[in-house]
């Protein structure tokens, strides 16, 4: 990679001097408020796409009352175009633990949980032996907190938080209806806090590190840095640690094939971006967020085979609850086809601009709410692709 | 007790005879048996003292507790975009000509059954196929034919 | 717990509400009706089917109506452009995936997205057609309940009413995405699972993917063919709903209108199952008796107590499938129905002068679960299928407007004799705590040669709404005969709705609780909120239907069972006393063990 963009190591990094459990026992010293207050000072955002600040969260939850509370590490990496939790998982899965550990100190849990997703049961063997070391160093430590894995069984929709504590209650995955929010009534209707994966990492580096570092890096609406997974018309797919908030025609000048037509940023659900705006568009929460995916299209790409690969998906995923996203998805994806085969006028799909508008504000969660993403940039930017 | 109602009473035992056990519990009748039979879902159904239909709405949201018959080796090959771009029908119609099924069957001698999934998290390395857990990425046609030919000779 | 009140504003109108009141409640109290389909008053909240979205001021989401709590400071719009544009879509896109051949249904017109439809002027198709060839294969396997998935819109109202309120979970929502449908399980036919045949999931779709198999056609052929007698009985929920369908309003009892129409329909003799209600009092009354002495005094253990009560096919049909190791509790009554069905195809037949052959039975009945009872093979005691068609509530609406008849206008008839005559007694099987009512006005009375010791004969303590009613009376100075039962204290016990049932059989099984008498009905508050009722249903609709039957009750000339003449009559000349032998053979049965899962 021959440019500006900032590499960073700290998800990966190791510490030969201090391990996480170390980095736990040190952390559960402090006061939990404080170490609230790093986090909130640090300006950590949840990693999973949705940005929630990760210091918000575990306060409101820390302030709520109750004996019972959960620590849960979503690993239901499902979307499409990301596959880092499943390295951050195979390579640095005490610092997860860490992280999860950390977290039940400051909320006042004594359980937490991995939902692990069942297309990475592959990883099982080795964390659960990790896991039971750890379990065993925390026991050892005095720290009063037991990690468990649940796994998942192959629904995109179980990553969204709700429908996550549903399959791990028994359930079939169905998002519930908010509020009340995970911080309240999460897992067993207690009060949970559920952190992606790298953010739990990041936790876990900020308590070790100070929130400075951290801090440093990226800009004032994306701080810090994030572990995005390229993939598609890439000579160097691969996992890379970036820093946040760089323009994305550095990140094509960097992770390009030289003929990049457009870049999906932040998965399936996420936008996809031409190749006549990738200079004015930045990666991170004040441009385009992203749980981290970055799919790459050259110009031998037919941008109707993508959209079309990415309603199918939407469409099958779909937990199918709610009107507008069991049956939209459907529409959106019959719709295309019909254009395309000429059973619908190219005005058509100004009809599906519209009603993924009211996707986008009336489903019941984001699976249904995102889907307008990808349609609306694909069609925004290559009608003609769609019709023709 | 066949084979099956023991498995589940193992299983109930092992994870807790509660609703929340339900997922563990279906998961390891799958690992064990390739597919939820009705006696199984039955079993299971009785065991957690649920209502049959509730048992099957669960394990038919999840893809992969399968309620119909599946081979000995489960292929499930990533169907999703960077899969599509790198590849996979290839990989498809090579596995499904060896095979001498179509994606959804099942070998008359019940080694294999052949599928496709959505995303299993290996974008930067595809076209990517699950065998029951494990996984091989990096495929090429040929690389998925010698993967098959193991499984078939019982080597793995 | 004291509530805070919350302070909001729906569309600019400012109002307090209590703390956990959803938008949707807050919106009618200031008179702004926000249109749902996955919610019921019934039911817990769903928020699925999106209908009742709004705009919550500075949310970037719409906010179900249904599932949203009010909060402080909130400024709602229940018909803003963003809300219109999404519930037109949301309409739209349930139409797009419902069979909507609405002139060919049998809900058309009674049909809550045919009236959304309509509301919102959905014209010409925008979406494409998504309903699947495949859906359109109804599932008629059951004789109760007829299902059509292609009508299906997913509200899941019967997959909750199925399981909260009936405990039963013979429906359930399977797969997902674009597969995801209602069904059962492994998708058998109803026929096949636990399905009670109670028709609740009827009176809570909200489309025409759950209707009652329908007999309208084969009454009519009946009373068109000259070559038979066609006598019909109606149950006592009928006459306090029926109206409901007619333009009448909720509560308002129709009786002698519906005996009027049922004549001018044609059928050759109107009679009453109330009268078979009664016979069933002398019956199961005499049971109950017989068995507190065999229990008390001759410590017989293969007598088992508490007794339940049997008049509810739905009922019976889930302890088939649920508890089949309590079956020796439930009486061995049949059904008024059914006892009906077997005394006119014998007693009644040869008293008119009638062949048992030529003669057909048709029920009016609150209940979709007793056109199942009618054909269990052990319902031909008088050599013929006893009852031959049974037609719900509504159906006999549907006929009476076939037959251009203005109901509102009908001059009230009497019921025909003999087998028209009945009590206040009656009247209340119709209401849950009734049979228990009616069985302790009789029993009492038998016992103590004295009328239960309650105002009016009202007995208070098993009637009304809960879930489950416990009462206890203490039987004092009591005939010399029944000396046994001197200074017992009768504990009975009343449940309606089958979650509440299985509640009171866990009790039961536990030895929690020890009960001689329990009365179960299968739906909630009894037969006046039976599944073949008229739609809609609520908690304050049935409390009025109850409120109807217990004011008929009052105004009977008779309230107790066993001063129905005809009842006497029937007992003098053909059966001779209850649990007689011929009573044994007509009007009793047995039940069957069927799969739990």
């Amino acid at each position: 990679m021959e440019n500006n963009l900032k590499k960073v190591d700290i998800i990966f990094e190791i510490d030969e001097k201090q391990s996480p459990l170390a980095i736990l026992e040190k952390t559960v010293k402090r006061p939990a408020d404080e170490i609230i207050l790093d986090l909130i000072d640090s300006g950590l955002k949840g990693r999973g796409g949705a940005g929630f600040p990760t210091g918000l969260k575990w306060k409101f939850t820390r302030n709520e009352d109750n004996e019972v509370k959960y620590v849960i590490c979503n690993a239901d990496e499902g979307e499409p175009g990301t596959f880092k939790d499943r390295e951050i998982i195979d390579r640095v899965p005490e610092k997860i633990f860490a992280g999860m550990a950390i977290c039940g100190f400051v909320i006042g849990a004594k359980e937490g949980y991995i939902y692990l997703r069942g297309e990475y049961n592959f990883l099982l063997k080795n964390l659960q032996k990790k896991l039971d070391e750890f379990n065993a160093g925390m026991k050892k430590a005095g720290i009063e907190f037991t990690i468990y894995i649940k796994s998942g069984s192959g629904a995109y929709v179980c990553g969204e938080e709700s429908a996550l504590f549903e399959s791990m209650e028994g359930k079939r995955g169905e998002p519930r209806n908010k509020p009340p929010y995970p911080t309240v009534a999460g897992y067993n209707s207690k009060p949970t806090v559920i952190n992606n994966v790298e953010t739990l990492v990041y936790t876990t580096m900020i308590c070790h590190m100070g929130p400075e570092r951290f801090k440093a890096l990226g800009t004032k609406d994306s701080r810090g840095s994030k572990v995005f997974s390229v993939s598609g018309d890439t000579p160097i797919s691969g996992i890379y640690e970036l820093e946040l908030g760089m323009p994305l025609n550095e990140f094509v000048d960097g992770f390009g094939d030289g003929d990049t037509k457009a870049v999906q940023v932040g998965g399936a659900s996420g936008h996809c971006v031409p190749r006549k705006k990738f200079n004015d568009t930045i990666i991170g929460f004040e441009g385009i967020p992203t749980g981290g995916s970055m799919m790459i299209f050259n110009s031998t790409r037919s941008m109707y085979n993508v959209l079309h690969d990415y309603l199918e998906f939407f469409t099958e995923e779909s937990c199918g609850q709610c009107t507008p996203c069991r049956v939209g998805c459907q529409q959106l994806l019959k719709g295309i086809e019909a254009v395309k085969r000429g059973e619908r006028p190219p005005a058509y799909l100004d009809d599906l601009k519209k009603l993924t508008a009211t996707m986008k504000i009336a489903a019941k969660c984001g699976l249904g709410q995102s889907v307008g993403n990808p349609f609306n940039s694909i069609i925004d930017n290559f009608r003609e692709e769609i019709i023709y | 007790m066949s084979t099956t109602e023991v498995l589940v009473k193992e299983l109930v035992e092992k994870n807790g005879k509660t609703r929340n056990s339900l997922m563990p519990v279906l998961q390891g009748i799958v690992h064990n048996e390739h597919f939820l039979s009705e006696e199984a879902l039955l079993c299971v159904a009785r065991e957690l003292d649920l209502s049959a239909a509730d048992v099957y709405g669960t394990a038919s949201f999840y893809t992969f507790l399968d309620t119909v018959p599946r081979g000995k080796n489960i292929v499930r090959v990533c169907k999703t975009i960077t899969c599509h771009m790198k590849g996979k029908d290839e990989i498809i119609k090579a596995l499904g000509n060896a095979l001498k099924i179509k994606v959804g069957e099942t070998t008359n001698d019940k080694k294999f059954t052949l599928l496709t999934a959505n995303c299993l998290g290996w974008c930067h390395k595809g076209p990517v196929m699950l065998v029951n857990d494990d996984i091989y990425p990096d495929l090429t046609t040929q690389k998925a034919l010698e993967i098959i030919e193991e499984y078939a000779k019982d080597v793995k | 717990m004291s509530k805070y009140l919350v302070n909001l504003k729906i569309n600019n109108m400012p109002i307090a509400v209590e703390e956990g009141t959803t938008i949707l409640e807050a919106a009618k109290k200031l008179n702004f009706r926000i249109p749902t389909l996955c919610n019921h008053p019934d039911l817990t909240v769903a928020g699925n089917c999106r209908v009742c979205v709004v705009e919550v001021k500075g949310a970037r989401l719409l906010a179900a109506a249904c599932a949203t709590p009010v909060s402080e400071g909130m400024e709602v719009l229940t018909n803003s452009e963003k809300v219109r544009i999404a519930r037109k879509h949301i309409v739209e896109l349930l139409l797009a995936e419902h069979n909507a051949d609405c002139t060919k249904c049998f809900k058309n017109g009674h049909c809550e997205l045919q009236d959304l439809s309509g509301e919102y002027r959905i014209g010409d198709h925008v979406f494409l057609d998504l309903v699947k060839p495949a859906s359109k294969i109804q599932d008629i396997s059951s004789p109760s309940i007829v299902k059509d998935d292609s009508k299906c819109i997913r509200c899941q109202r019967c997959v909750r009413t199925c399981t909260e309120l009936q405990g039963v979970s013979a429906l359930g929502v399977v797969n997902k995405g674009d597969h995801q449908r209602i069904s059962t399980f492994l998708n058998k036919p109803l026929h096949e699972v636990v399905c009670t045949n109670c028709g609740q999931c009827i009176n809570r779709c909200p489309t025409g993917a759950l209707t009652e198999r329908n007999y309208i056609e084969e009454v009519w052929n009946a009373l068109y063919n000259p070559a038979k007698f066609v006598v019909v009985q109606t149950a006592p929920a009928t006459r306090i709903a029926l109206g409901e369908d007619l333009g009448i309003q909720v509560g308002e009892r129709v009786t002698g209108k519906m005996v009027s129409a049922l004549k001018k329909l044609g059928f050759n003799k109107v009679l009453d199952t109330d009268f078979t209600a009664d016979l069933t009092i002398m019956e199961e009354g005499t049971e109950l008796l017989t068995r507190l002495k065999k229990a008390l005094v001759d410590k017989d253990e293969k007598v088992v107590l508490p007794m339940m009560t049997s008049c509810s096919p739905g009922w019976i049909k889930f302890q088939e499938h649920m508890y089949p190791e309590l079956l020796d509790n439930l009486s061995t009554c049949k059904s008024p129905q059914q006892m009906f069905g077997a005394i006119a195809k014998t007693y009644y037949a040869d008293k008119i002068n009638i062949k048992a052959q030529d003669m057909i039975v048709v029920s009016i009945m609150p209940c979709v679960a007793k056109k199942f009872e009618c054909e269990r093979p052990e319902m031909r005691d008088s050599g013929y299928q006893d009852v031959d068609y049974v037609l719900t509530t509504r159906e006999l609406a549907m006929m009476i407007k076939q037959a251009g008849i203005d109901f509102d206008k009908l001059e009230d008839d009497h019921y025909d004799s003999i087998l028209g005559e009945s009590t206040g007694a009656a009247v209340i099987f119709g209401a849950t705590g009734g049979v228990m009512e009616a069985a302790l006005r009789t029993a009492y009375e038998i016992v103590t040669g004295r009328e239960v010791p309650f105002t009016n004969l009202n007995i208070k303590p098993v009637r009304g709404m809960e879930g489950i009613k416990e009462a206890s009376i203490k039987i004092k100075s009591v005939k010399p005969e029944w000396s046994f039962l001197e200074g017992v204290e009768l504990n009975v016990a009343i449940a309606h709705g089958l979650a509440n049932a299985r509640k009171l059989m866990e009790k039961v099984k536990s030895g929690e609780a020890s009960y001689h008498f329990i009365e179960i009905m299968g739906c909630p508050g009894g037969c006046l909120g039976g599944g073949g009722q008229p739609i809609p249903t609520s908690p304050e609709i049935r409390k009025k239907r109850a409120e109807a039957i217990y004011s008929e009750d009052t105004e009977m000339v008779l309230r107790k069972s066993h001063e129905n003449p005809e009842v006497a009559e029937i007992y003098r000349e053909f059966l001779g006393e209850p649990l007689g032998h011929k009573s044994h053979d007509l009007l009793h049965t047995h039940y069957k063990a069927r799969k739990r899962y």
